[in-house]
């Protein structure tokens, strides 16, 4: 085993075990913060990656937006901070059973990929990743259009909140 | 190489030779050698913060006209370590009901939100910690830790003061975030890349002359960002008595302390290596490493400075003119200036050096004006339907 499986397996136990606890824990600030914790495991699998501009950004809007409005979110409505009502619904076996299919069906999925059993090749000197994805994000041949689709439909959701919030004098 | 030309890499090799030869593996060697690295810059920095501590004593004591700590030593030197010896020996109490592993952790995740940011800063031309394509937006993520250390401090305390204080602050860090973004944004629309080295490299003039305005801005996001006066709303001593670290006593609240402090020195730091050339000046930084962490440091003094200067002069603001101040003013103003430097950016693409300052600076001052004018018109039609038709004068 490489070092780099070793950190890849240590950051995936982490991950998986933050994730468990976001859904075992009975109090609901601790289940974000925990959610925090998954979302930096998955930040730190993204930099194994050499994916360094999705890590940061996955720590800038996973952590520093949504989990904090989540932690504010769950801190404006619940009365009281210590609640410690059951954890799971009656629905919990078909949580469970889409996760137990899921998994199996990407790993039956990825083992008869031909790559399944390669180590990542070294990436040339003088790779710039972050112009290609901008590059491909903003050139007519690639991505411009679905990119373009996504930014009008979070600018619709934006207005749609500010509509939403607006007190009408 | 000598030692004198990039000091990091002799010490590292010759770290790394006498490990192998003690028979250790290369990699762990490696690792090791990494590890003391930081180890190394932790440790400058925290020393480096004890005096920061003595600094914004005296300054704060020079802008209002006192003396500031001078009993300890050659001018107060050693009174910083005769408070870290109170905060050390001091009892650490945790209050009823707080939720100890998260009350704990949030001095630690604080502190740790501010030594992170120095894995991107470049100290000299060879000496950086981690040379990441995207140290920008590096800047904002482990701002978005600091932002949840404070939650976590507030929330865990068991207080309502450091609940409304952590609320405070939180809603600080996250509205200043986007103009912050956008300022960042600037420097990289210039030197074409989000790397911080390379945009050191490309400032050739300072950005400072080709964007005052976003300047200007990043400064004022750095400072609620950091929680200082005008925005220390989330501390309000007169009525939140300490906001967020209200319960937290003795090395705790010093984490705290301390972290904003080096936070503060940071992003004066960050000014000056966004807007005034980090560790360039004239030639010098090439002649030696050292002396080009002296220009850095220097810079970077000078803009903590600036904050010392702001948070000393200003009143605190409401919270309310301070969302207003942000969402009405700041950030349409921040996205305004973005897009009129892309635009100006392309439309100078083949100018030369002179007139593409000159166009920028100039483009900068233009629309400063016209979002003044509108904030002016705004707040006049504001103030009258407040106040009610003026009445007419009387004639003498």
């Amino acid at each position: 085993m490489t070092a780099q499986q070793i950190i890849f397996l240590i950051v995936a136990l982490y991950t998986l075990g933050s994730a468990l606890m976001v859904v075992t824990t009975r109090n609901l600030v601790h289940a974000a913060l925990w959610l925090v914790s998954t979302l930096f495991g998955v930040a730190v699998a993204y930099a194994l990656l050499n994916a360094n501009f999705i890590a940061v950004v996955q720590v800038v809007v996973y952590i520093g937006a949504i989990a904090i409005l989540f932690i504010f979110a769950v801190m404006l409505t619940r009365k009281d901070m210590r609640d410690a009502g059951p954890q799971m619904n009656s629905n919990w076996w078909a949580g469970a059973l889409v996760a137990v299919l899921v998994f199996g069906g990407l790993t039956s999925l990825l083992s008869g990929w031909s790559g399944f059993q390669n180590t990542a090749a070294a990436l040339p000197s003088g790779f710039d990743a972050i112009s290609l994805l901008g590059e491909s994000l903003t050139s007519p041949e690639a991505f411009v259009l679905p990119f373009e689709v996504a930014s009008v439909l979070l600018l619709a959701a934006l207005v749609g909140a500010v509509y939403v919030a607006f007190n009408k004098k | 190489m000598s030692f004198w030309n990039d000091p990091l890499k002799v010490a590292a090799d010759w770290l790394e030779g006498v490990f192998a030869g003690w028979g250790m593996d290369a990699i762990l060697a490696h690792v090791l050698v990494a590890f003391l690295g930081v180890f190394l810059l932790i440790t400058i920095l925290m020393v480096l913060d004890i005096f920061l501590v003595w600094i914004e004593r005296k300054v704060v004591a020079r802008f209002q006209d006192r003396l500031g700590p001078n009993r300890l030593g050659p001018f107060g030197l050693i009174q910083p370590f005769a408070d870290i010896i109170k905060l050390i020996i001091k009892e650490d109490t945790t209050p009823g009901g707080a939720d100890k592993v998260v009350y704990n952790l949030a001095p630690v995740l604080s502190m740790m939100s501010v030594l992170i940011l120095w894995a991107v800063v470049p100290i000299a031309p060879v000496m950086l910690g981690t040379d990441l394509n995207v140290g920008v937006l590096f800047l904002i993520a482990a701002g978005a830790i600091g932002t949840l250390s404070i939650i976590m401090a507030g929330w865990s305390s068991n207080n309502k003061f450091a609940m409304i204080g952590g609320f405070r602050q939180v809603a600080v860090m996250v509205s200043f975030e986007v103009p912050m973004l956008a300022m960042l944004m600037i420097p990289v629309i210039f030197a074409g890349s989000m790397n911080m080295n390379a945009i050191i490299d490309a400032q050739n003039v300072w950005y400072f002359f080709i964007s005052p305005l976003g300047a200007v801005i990043f400064l004022i996001a750095a400072i609620a960002e950091l929680g200082r006066a005008p925005f220390d709303l989330a501390e309000g001593e007169s009525e939140l008595v300490s906001g967020f670290n209200i319960e937290y006593s003795g090395m705790k609240f010093g984490m705290f302390y301390a972290g904003e402090l080096l936070h503060a020195f940071t992003f004066g730091g960050f000014w000056a290596i966004l807007f005034f050339g980090g560790y360039r000046f004239f030639g010098l930084e090439q002649v030696s490493p050292f002396l080009a962490i002296l220009i850095l440091v220097i810079k970077a003094m000078l803009g903590y400075w600036v904050i010392m200067w702001v948070r000393y002069t200003m009143m605190r603001i409401r919270i309310d003119q301070m969302l207003g101040f942000n969402w009405k003013f700041l950030t349409p103003l921040a996205f305004a200036l973005l897009l009129v430097t892309a635009l100006m950016n392309a439309l100078l693409a083949g100018a030369s050096t002179w007139l593409y300052v000159f166009g920028m600076f100039l483009a900068n001052v233009v629309t400063g004006w016209i979002a003044l004018e509108i904030a002016r018109s705004a707040t006049r039609k504001e103030r009258a339907s407040v106040e009610g038709p003026k009445p007419v004068e009387a004639h003498h």
